[in-house]
């Protein structure tokens, strides 16, 4: 079935196809007319079996039959025994289509159709699975069908994992046999069976069982697969987490600050808000549903209302986000008052793989508005930003001076999440670790080296919650180096593992960030003199990571970079001004987590690619504006206003439309020709600057 | 010999070939001078087939191993009768089987099922489902006379009596539990290597240098660990002598045999659908193989004459060449060539002197032994060395029993789904290479006592089994017995299978040989056909060298290799 050449026909084959072909339309002809007419008589049923027996792919053939069986069962003279045979004689049917071609869908799907109907042994279906799945032990269809007929004999999954291993031993090269066991197990361990009611009992055998087919022969891909499942058994807790939140827990927040630092204040956290209005930002382990004002509550001095709207932060607008932003209205007068928001506390809030988030936490944090003159605040941010290195000085932090990482390891051990039962997860992660440094030692392996690379950061998070202690970094690093030279192919995903891993290093203690942390000065500023500017420039980042870190930042530099995404830079609520000038992002649809950064007044996307490819590949790989989330949004207003100039950026008005830029730089794009920039002036209203000029 | 029974005269009197015995390779000769349109008349003094390849029931071997073992009855006397045209040259049987040993620890028993035990008398022998054997087998058609069934597994053994299984597929590798993750990769590794090379991969080619080394040289190389050597070199590549101790190896495999081995190994594993293993196994024995192309034979005309000694050749008295043979019921048959079974031996006729071309000759045709001697055991047994499993080999590398072993030991257990024994009995064939009989028997005694319970021997053995201790090796019996008392408290012997019956014995090495006379081999001590089958297509060019040896006659006629029918199970 598998590795076998295809021979050139000879020209007595095609000759014998092509009668075949005359006899086929013939039929088919024949078929559709009583089709068309439904007619179901014996000569017609009959018809359609022959037509299908020599095409079993014929699917209006089997919706044709399941009419006639249906026409049939509806008769008055139908008893049951004769109601078995008519399903008998489509079994037939099917299994002589089958052996026609085994990998027939429309086949398939008819037995398991005829089956449903209840009327028919079942027993027999087993044997001819087995005969089926000797011929190709890898049939995938074979396997479908096996799982749809095991549930309905109510067959024990401990007899089918058994089975599946059987197979498994005789060829251990198939995914279809390592998937259904993973199907099995995961069943097993929902149900909580005999035998398999702690995680941490079966997953070692299950990593011994596959080691023995990685070690036989690294080279087959099966078995990495599995693995890459065990893996993934042992890393993902259940239940989700809160790994991160801005406001931080036990921080100040002076809001509104007009430029001249007073008490402690720390720049973290201090942050310019035009809206009246500032983000608490939730940031979870994986992606959840169910963030709500009755899940999430919150108490504070201002708003007795205790109403919050949480919208989820996520590019495909949908319900489950990994990120949860809210915001909250502060009164105009000063204030100081602290706010205590309570996660959890009341079931709801569910992971994408349906399990509750169980350790309710608290946090709670101080607010200090200042209030500002609003023109002053107007024009502040609306100075020009020049992303010059003279511009930027190194920060030097004050001893006592809170960077929000640092005090945020408080909330990840409040959370205590399972201590006990994730000292198994790390002493599997580690034999792993031990398994395949051995693996690596006596061989080259690429896809070995990457699950090197993949364990060791798992166990570096493991071990020291929030990453703030990453001891392998240096290690992964490399690895990844030696995968880009080894694997030219899968460059790219190793670059963006790459750029992931340093950005975890960087963010990874107060002391690696401090070096990354700038002040901006220039000559004419004020306002934002005082705050940080997190430069991440010149590391050739390809993917940007780690903003559970980063959710403080407001002023953030990837310039001259090789960003070709900036997937994930939705969770940087607080940003305002972004700096991605000289990377290499491709099209504008590149730019959509943007649309989510409400506070974004200055963007510099100079020198990138944009439009140098007519075709704007992201669309198939990402989940693109045109395709559901913008489209759906657009109202009958905004389409007055896309005349004639704009109807050639339409993407560059459904993605920019929404942010309210002060200052743009797009020199050096493709796309950025006197005509679009025209057209960008209409669709931001509220630009002030475009490539250094300023606007009327 | 009174009662020979009256021989029927043979008609015609004139044919291109005579062949005496029908072991095995006489009857390929037989069968493929048949097939090359020669007449043939092939003759066997016994009543059976097989000859030296034989099976027979357990009641016949011992009678059989002991007419070949003593210095033959003296030569009927030939010469009495003087031919004015021919000289009388007498056959007579040379010893080929010493220190025959057989007991019977359950004589009830056995005596009970001595008729359905049917005994290899060349055993431990199996087929790899690719070698040349099999090759022949199907070329021939000789196929349709046979039925095999696969052996399961193979092992190899230790002192301690533990049997190991041999991973000699990438499925055997997964599965194996007593390999380590890192000798699993190594192995499997090695055996990659040797695919790419065989399928001609450039990037993982075997250099020419590698393949003059020795191989096991070249494993060292390919850093593989001791049990893993040992497992190719002897399990798969099934090599008889120590490889690694140079001064004693009798016969050093180079990397380039080696790799021919495992390239058969691998080519053998599922070959057959049915045939799960690499090893296969004739229903009702080895015997079926030369009786298969004696049928083979037949069909082509070959004429078969069982039951009829043979009491001399006729020479020319001028020339000394080969004219013709005198049979035991004293007719005179001729041919041009003669192909003779390796048990006989040429005696002049006594009184009266060879012509001189005649006395040039003789000397140099006496038949040529091998270097050593093969030495053979038979045990019967009431359970199996393996619970569930029924027919297997087992391997016993070099020093693995004890450190003077120079050779491998092979073992093979036969159950009674090979319709060679008794339901719930299992038949182990035993073989090793060897200097001399002391040495051979050392060597089989070292395993039955590993492997088996052997209970004190009972005075009621046959007669003839009497006889032949008395006459031959009267200590055997007390050799044993010493040495099963003396392994007693160390090893209880519980859980063994118990020894019911039991051969011993030590067969010459004798080399097929092209003369005036031209002879077939004994049976090597190999664990298949292949070297054996070779010999006879090298005597069968030297008689015929215008023939070809079984012409292809259609592709159509032979059955596809992937079709596994060609050996349907019963």
């Amino acid at each position: 079935m598998h590795g076998r050449p295809r021979k050139a026909p000879k020209p007595e084959d095609e000759a014998a196809s092509a009668a075949k072909a005359q006899k086929l339309r013939a039929l088919q002809t024949q078929f559709f007319s009583f089709h068309h007419d439904q007619i179901y008589t014996k000569e017609a049923v009959e018809l359609s079996a022959k037509l299908l027996e020599i095409n079993p792919e014929s699917y209006t053939a089997w919706n044709y039959r399941k009419l006639a069986v249906e026409h049939y069962l509806s008769q008055p003279e139908c008893d049951p025994d004769s109601v078995k045979s008519v399903l008998d004689d489509e079994l037939k049917v099917v299994e002589s289509a089958l052996r026609q071609n085994f990998k027939s869908y429309g086949a398939w799907h008819h037995r398991k159709w005829v089956l449903s109907k209840g009327h028919s042994s079942i027993n027999h279906e087993l044997r001819l699975l087995d005969k089926f799945q000797k011929a190709d032990s890898r049939n995938f269809h074979a396997w479908n069908y096996r799982r749809f007929v095991a549930e309905l004999m109510n067959r024990s999954e401990q007899d089918e994992l058994k089975y599946t291993e059987d197979m498994i031993y005789t060829n251990f090269s198939n995914y279809s046999a390592w998937h259904n066991r993973s199907v099995l197990l995961s069943a097993l361990l929902e149900k909580k069976a005999e035998g398999f009611l702690l995680k941490e009992n079966v997953l070692p055998e299950e990593y011994e069982f596959i080691h023995q087919a990685i070690f036989t022969d690294p080279d087959d891909q099966s078995g990495w697969f599995y693995n890459l499942w065990l893996l993934d058994q042992t890393v993902t807790t259940d239940s989700p987490l809160l790994v991160s939140t801005w406001p931080t827990c036990g921080s100040d927040v002076l809001i509104m600050g007009d430029g001249c630092q007073n008490g402690s204040f720390s720049p973290f956290t201090t942050l310019l808000s035009d809206s009246g209005s500032f983000p608490i930002i939730l940031y979870f382990n994986q992606p959840v549903e169910g963030v709500n004002s009755s899940t999430v509550t919150i108490e504070c001095g201002f708003d007795k209302n205790g109403y919050l709207h949480w919208e989820p932060l996520s590019v495909s607008n949908s319900q489950a986000a990994q990120v949860w932003v809210a915001h909250l209205k502060f009164p105009t007068p000063e204030l100081d008052s602290s706010v205590e928001v309570r996660v959890g506390h009341s079931k709801g809030i569910i992971s994408t793989r349906g399990f509750q988030y169980c350790h309710p936490s608290t946090f709670s944090f101080n607010v200090h508005v200042q209030h500002v003159e609003r023109d002053s605040f107007q024009v502040s941010v609306a100075e020009s930003i020049l992303w010059r290195e003279e511009n930027f000085k190194i920060y030097r932090a004050q001893s006592e001076e809170s960077i929000p990482i640092a005090s945020f390891d408080q909330l990840c051990i409040k959370n205590g999440h399972e201590s006990t039962a994730s000292n198994w997860r790390t002493e599997a992660l580690a034999k792993e670790i031990e398994c395949f440094r051995e693996l690596l030692s006596l061989m080259d392996c690429k896809i070995g080296k990457l699950t090197l690379a993949r364990l060791l950061m798992a166990y570096d998070a493991m071990s020291f919650p929030f990453a703030t202690k990453l001891v392998h970094s240096e290690e992964v690093l490399e690895l990844y180096n030696d995968l880009m030279k080894l694997d030219p192919t899968h460059h790219r995903y190793y670059k963006d593992e790459h750029s992931l891993v340093l950005l975890q290093k960087m963010t990874s203690s107060k002391e690696s960030l401090l070096q990354h942390c700038f002040q901006y000065k220039d000559s004419v500023s004020s306002v934002i003199g005082n705050l940080i500017c997190l430069r991440l420039n010149n590391l050739s980042l390809s993917r940007i990571g780690a903003f559970e870190k980063l959710l403080w930042v407001q002023m953030l530099d990837l310039s001259h970079n090789e960003l070709q995404s900036i997937e994930g830079l939705e969770a940087m609520q607080l940003l305002s001004w972004l700096g991605l000038g000289n990377n290499k992002l491709g099209s504008v649809t590149a730019l959509e987590p943007l649309r989510k950064l409400k506070s974004l007044r200055v963007l510099d996307i100079s020198y990138n690619q944009i439009g140098d490819h007519s075709i704007d590949t992201t669309r198939y790989l990402c989940s693109s504006p045109l395709s559901h989330s913008v489209g759906s949004e657009l109202n009958k207003d905004e389409t007055a206003i896309i005349d004639a100039a704009l109807v050639n950026y339409l993407e560059a008005f459904y993605m920019l439309k929404d942010l309210n830029l002060n200052q743009l730089d797009i020199v050096g794009n493709t796309i950025a020709d006197e005509t679009f920039k025209s057209a960008l002036v209409k669709i931001m209203p509220t630009l002030k600057r475009l490539d250094g000029k300023v606007l009327d | 010999m009174d009662d020979i029974p009256p021989y029927p005269p043979i008609d015609p009197t004139t044919f291109d070939l005579i062949v005496i015995g029908t072991g095995l390779p006489g009857s390929i000769i037989a069968a493929a001078a048949s097939t090359a349109s020669k007449s043939v008349l092939h003759i066997d003094p016994n009543p059976f087939y097989g000859s030296h390849f034989s099976s027979l029931p357990l009641a016949d071997l011992p009678s059989f191993l002991s007419s070949h073992s003593t210095s033959p009855s003296p030569p009927r006397s030939v010469s009495s009768e003087e031919h004015h045209d021919f000289s009388l040259l007498g056959l007579a049987a040379r010893p080929i089987y010493s220190s025959i040993d057989i007991s019977s620890f359950s004589p009830d028993l056995i005596d009970q099922f001595s008729r359905k035990f049917i005994l290899d008398v060349a055993g431990p022998r199996v087929f790899f489902c690719a070698d040349k054997s099999i090759e022949l087998i199907l070329n021939t058609g000789a196929n349709q006379y046979m039925e095999f069934k696969s052996i399961d597994a193979t092992f190899v053994g230790d002192s301690k009596g533990n049997l190991l299984n041999v991973p000699d597929s990438r499925a055997a590798i997964f599965k194996d539990k007593s390999l380590g993750l890192m000798e699993k990769n190594l192995l499997m590794r090695f055996f990659k290597l040797v695919q790419g090379h065989l399928a001609d991969e450039q990037d993982v080619k075997i250099s020419d240098e590698d393949l003059q080394s020795p191989f096991v040289d070249f494993l060292n190389k390919m850093g593989l660990p001791p049990k893993i050597k040992s497992f190719i070199l002897y399990a798969i590549a099934m090599a008889d002598y120590d490889q690694e101790d140079t001064g004693v190896c009798g016969d050093l495999l180079k990397t380039k045999d080696g790799i021919d081995q495992l390239a058969l190994y691998n080519a053998s594993i599922g070959r057959f659908q049915n045939a799960s293993g690499a090893l296969l196994y004739p229903i009702y024995g080895q015997g079926e193989l030369s009786q298969a192309f004696c049928r083979r034979a037949a069909v082509k005309g070959c004429v078969y004459v069982l039951r009829m000694p043979v009491s001399a050749l006729l020479v020319d008295k001028d020339t000394g060449c080969y004219k013709g043979v005198r049979l035991a019921s004293g007719q005179d048959i001729f041919s041009q060539k003669l192909i003779l079974d390796p048990t006989f031996k040429v005696t002049l006729p006594s009184g009266s002197s060879p012509s001189p071309p005649l006395q040039a000759k003789l000397p140099f045709f006496s038949p040529k032994d091998d270097r050593g001697k093969v030495v053979r055991g038979i045990c019967i047994t009431k359970t199996s060395l393996k619970p569930d499993m029924s027919n297997f080999l087992v391997v016993y590398p070099p020093r693995s029993l004890f450190p003077e072993q120079v050779t491998s030991i092979r073992l093979l257990q036969i159950a009674s789904n090979l319709a060679v024994c008794p339901p719930g009995m299992f038949v182990l064939y035993i073989s090793a290479l060897c200097n001399d009989d002391d040495q051979g028997k050392k060597l089989i005694h070292a395993v039955t006592k590993t492997l088996l319970t052997v209970p004190p021997p009972i005075n009621s053995e046959s007669s003839a089994a009497v006889q032949i201790k008395t006459a031959e090796s009267g200590c055997a019996v007390q050799d044993e017995t010493a040495e099963s008392g003396s392994t007693g408290p160390s090893d209880p012997g519980e859980g063994k299978p118990t020894l019911l019956w039991s051969a011993l014995y030590s067969q010459e090495l004798t080399l097929g040989q092209v003369d005036f006379i031209c002879s077939t081999p004994m049976p090597d001590g190999k664990l298949n056909y292949d070297d054996l089958i070779d010999a006879a297509v090298k005597l069968f060019k030297e008689i015929y060298p215008e023939d070809e040896f079984f012409p292809q006659t259609s592709s159509e006629n032979r059955e596809d290799d992937g079709d596994g029918d060609a050996f349907p199970e019963t």
